[in-house]
């Protein structure tokens, strides 16, 4: 595959490791924010690739992990109302809810359709006038403008049926907070590097501006990732923080102009809660009253205020999340919550730090 | 789930597009990159092209890794 099997190569891999070996001068903790990071390290073996001392640590950038308990327990809820249709990506699945998961509701008799894009939704809906379909929108940025483009397309043709459940959260602020706790002690970000292509590098200037943090925006092949790793350790090294482009084939400087026009038209920002890191001020996005008719939070608000509170676990991805916890540590990895029995949403997703653990062995 | 495949635009049709990997081809809107034509490499995500591969970016990032200094 053009564009990625070169930036396969092993030799040019083993070439950045042994720059990277050279440069790294002491321990530094290295976060990949992405959840296709975590996958990628995991799959390609990069951890063993790197340094003495220099540790990759997985991030809040797993859509699926993020997710709150009481959003997944709402969306449930809405698959007992008559007449609907739960659609989702197939990532979500299997995630638990406090007392069931998409797929135990479609067992139970539930409609759960799964989709490769939200248009396909839309286009299920069109299908089906007769139901109600909800689609379950997660995911980060480079996500949201297909979630915005199905909600634009459903009002102009009419489906009047077809409505989405939002649950889409926005990266930077998400960072700020991990940066702002202080709880974890990164010395570099290697930042998304799909997202990046709607919002631009430019949106990370703020952490090597206010925090000293050197960032590296990154692909997902190994070649990329190393040149991201590299860029943090030269930068480490310089007693420089800046933002680095390490993604120069995919990602700008600036935000996706269209990109932006479509998210904001549909969408406005607001409070979100994030699996482990709480309430983030306007990290979330809910849909413009324009588009009321379309926000399955309004439509069924009912079913959704008669979910209980969700019930505290002793699954710790919220700490895995956060970069606190290694998969390994948690009490729960590997016996009680594995992938074919997962407690967790991290051991769920196929980019969730627990899964890439459990499949590929930790560092 | 941010996993973008680069693919080829094959053919272009007002915001859809036609476009190919290996030898399989799938739809995708292109509302998001108003300057692409056939021929070019993009990255699809959920049914979106999200941006344009830039060939000359690709080669020059590649003969920086083929003739960039292995040592520091």
């Amino acid at each position: 595959m053009r564009y990625s099997d070169e930036f396969r190569d092993r030799e040019a891999t083993l070439a950045i490791a042994r720059r990277i070996a050279s440069l790294a001068t002491g321990p530094a903790t290295i976060m990949e924010v992405c959840g296709t990071h975590t996958m990628s390290a995991a799959r390609f073996g990069l951890r063993a690739l790197m340094p003495e001392g220099v540790r990759l640590v997985s991030g809040p950038g797993c859509p699926v992990c993020v997710t709150a308990q009481p959003d997944i327990d709402s969306f449930l809820s809405i698959g007992d109302e008559p007449d609907t249709v739960l659609v989702s990506f197939g990532d979500m699945l299997r995630v638990p809810g406090s007392s069931d998961s998409l797929e135990g509701k479609r067992a139970g008799g539930a409609q759960v359709r799964v989709v490769y894009s939200p248009l396909d939704a839309v286009e299920i809906a069109q299908q089906t006038p007769e139901k109600r379909v909800v689609f379950f929108a997660v995911g980060f940025e480079t996500t949201i403008p297909a979630t915005a483009m199905a909600v634009l397309s459903a009002k102009r043709s009419g489906a009047r049926n077809f409505s989405v459940f939002c649950a889409h959260k926005t990266m930077p602020r998400a960072l700020r907070a991990l940066l702002e706790s202080g709880e974890v002690r990164v010395s570099g970000l290697l930042c998304p590097g799909h997202v990046s292509t709607i919002i631009g590098s430019a949106a990370y200037e703020f952490i090597p501006d206010e925090f000293g943090v050197p960032c590296a925006v990154a692909g997902f092949e190994p070649v990329d990732m190393m040149a991201g790793v590299e860029s943090i350790l030269r930068q480490l090294r310089e007693g420089a923080a800046r933002v680095d482009n390490a993604y120069s084939r995919a990602v700008p400087r600036e935000p996706n102009a269209r990109a932006m026009e479509i998210i904001y038209q549909v969408f406005s920002p607001c409070d979100a809660v994030w699996r482990g890191l709480g309430v983030i001020p306007k990290s979330g996005l809910s849909l413009r009253e324009t588009y009321a008719d379309f926000d399955a939070a309004i439509l069924f608000a009912q079913a959704i205020a008669r979910v209980p509170e969700a019930r505290p676990s002793a699954c710790r991805c919220g700490d895995v999340l956060r970069g606190v916890l290694a998969p390994e540590e948690c009490a729960l990895f590997g016996r009680t919550c594995a992938p074919e029995n997962p407690v967790g949403p991290c051991m769920v997703s196929s980019e969730g730090a627990c899964a890439a653990a459990y499949r590929y062995g930790g560092a | 789930m941010c996993l973008a495949i680069p693919m080829r635009i094959v053919e272009i049709d007002g915001p859809n597009a036609l476009v190919e990997v290996g030898g399989v081809s799938r739809k995708a809107r292109i509302d998001l990159l108003p300057e692409v034509s056939v021929g070019d490499y993009v990255l699809v995500h959920v049914g979106m092209a999200i941006a344009r591969v830039d060939a000359d970016e690709a080669e020059r990032t590649l003969s920086l890794l083929r003739e960039g200094p292995y040592e520091v």
